[in-house]
């Protein structure tokens, strides 16, 4: 039942890593694209996103998110929809750390050789082969301490999906703990578990750092 | 967005606000007390020394807030020479339990700070230092501790913005803070918007203050730091 849970946490931490990622790189691109718009919409998101308790934004956009689709279905004539937790939890997950990784990603692009760019742009590169060839590869070695840390609290933070009513790991645990009296124990396991999923990202994290920063010199 | 409910519901996010702002205040203040010795031990040279606060900071910074919440409110209770024990009038209560919860968490996160940047000291100070003859203790005292308060000054106000964002948990084991608040308003006249994007105000206004209060620390303890002015 547990480890039923924590399929459930793992799927929606993955998820909402990849809606993070792609949300980062878009984020970080509007910051640097030199548009005064794209840059004010991205510093408005990142802002309010992290002033903003995450567990506040999940309710909001659960609760809300459902009247919200409602009304706009009365209008367009759609049958009633029904927000799932899992959805909800993953899109707000995904939001809130699409924010942090707009910072990192653009903190990790700064981070890259002006002159790379330059000379790609003498060669004639667009900027999507610019960005492809230069730019992301050497991104990723910049970007991989801050992605890592933001991949650890994400992974945490699914916990509160529990809160919205999904059936991950600590909501199981609950269940669990109520019926059989036992609420340490299970807690415990769940604490156990987390603990195991941090500690192996950061094994992996840590292969990945030395895999992408072969060939600099290390100080 | 109907703000009568809103404006109507003020006292109660106004008594919501107070209780965070405790929780927060209170838990940063026992957090640190604890922070600071386990930093200094974590960050020593000794293996063996090292291995119990590492050990500790290791387990609560890798699990949710939420879960180390939940084992101390709902878990403890298992026990039941806790329930009988003089420590159970504090720990049936909801309070006291987030108290303790976070009080422990953001103590875990402050000490890893405190690691770090002891361990940054440059090494030319210390050398400096006992080449004047300084022992262990006042090394400590009079140079890297103090600079390390400096250095940490910027994470530990990250540090201070997330404590703030981990309070909203209280409101789920029926405390009324900010988020509490919202959540009855919310139950009584079911508006999501109005009640949950009002406590989201609230919040991202006492960010901006810790924000705020950060930079004039730092303006006043970084000014070494700043560019010269000509």
């Amino acid at each position: 039942m547990i480890l039923d849970g924590m399929v459930i946490t793992i799927e929606v931490a993955l998820l909402s890593l990849t809606i993070a990622v792609i949300l980062g790189i878009a984020g970080a691109s509007a910051k640097l694209s030199g548009s005064r718009i794209a840059y004010s919409i991205s510093t408005l998101y990142t802002t309010l996103i992290r002033g903003i308790p995450d567990l506040v934004l999940m309710t909001l956009i659960f609760f809300g998110g459902q009247i919200l689709i409602n009304n706009l279905g009365d209008q367009f004539g759609w049958d009633y929809i029904d927000i799932s937790p899992f959805i909800a939890g993953t899109a707000t997950i995904g939001f809130i750390f699409g924010a942090y990784m707009t910072e990192t990603f653009r903190g990790a692009i700064l981070a890259i050789d002006r002159g790379q760019i330059e000379a790609a742009q003498a060669f004639g590169m667009s900027r999507l082969l610019l960005f492809v060839r230069i730019t992301l590869p050497q991104m990723v070695r910049h970007a991989l301490p801050g992605f890592g840390n933001n991949w650890m609290v994400l992974a945490k933070t699914t916990a509160l999906v529990s809160v919205i009513g999904l059936h991950d790991m600590v909501y199981n645990a609950n269940l669990a703990g109520g019926s059989t009296r036992q609420p340490f124990t299970f807690y415990l396991v769940v604490a156990l578990l987390y603990l195991a999923i941090t500690g192996i990202s950061d094994l992996l994290l840590h292969w990945a750092n030395r895999r992408f920063s072969i060939g600099i010199r290390q100080v | 967005m109907d703000f009568e409910v809103i404006i109507n519901n003020l006292p109660l996010y106004l008594e919501g606000l107070w209780i965070t702002l405790q929780l927060v205040v209170v838990s940063l203040v026992c957090g640190l007390f604890i922070a600071i010795p386990l930093g200094m031990l974590s960050a020593h040279r000794n293996y063996w020394i090292q291995f119990l606060p590492r050990l500790f900071i290791y387990c609560f910074r890798g699990t949710p807030l939420l879960v180390q919440m939940f084992l101390i409110y709902h878990g403890l209770g298992q026990f039941e020479a806790v329930r009988e024990s003089l420590a159970w009038i504090i720990l049936k209560e909801a309070y006291w339990c987030a108290l303790i919860a976070f009080s422990l968490n953001t103590a875990a996160y402050t000490a890893e700070i405190i690691r770090g940047t002891i361990r940054q000291t440059p090494a030319g100070e210390i050398e400096v230092a006992r080449s004047m003859g300084m022992s262990p203790l006042t090394q400590q005292r009079r140079i890297v501790l103090p600079s390390t308060f400096r250095r940490a000054l910027p994470a530990y106000g990250n540090e201070v913005i997330f404590m703030l964002h981990g309070s909203a948990l209280a409101g789920i084991i029926t405390i009324v803070d900010l988020f509490g608040a919202a959540k009855i308003v919310n139950s009584r006249y079911f508006v999501p918007f109005e009640s949950f994007i009002t406590a989201g105000f609230f919040y991202l206004c006492v960010t901006f203050l810790i924000v705020g209060l950060f930079r004039l620390a730092e303006n006043r303890w970084h000014a070494h730091l700043r560019p010269r002015q000509s």
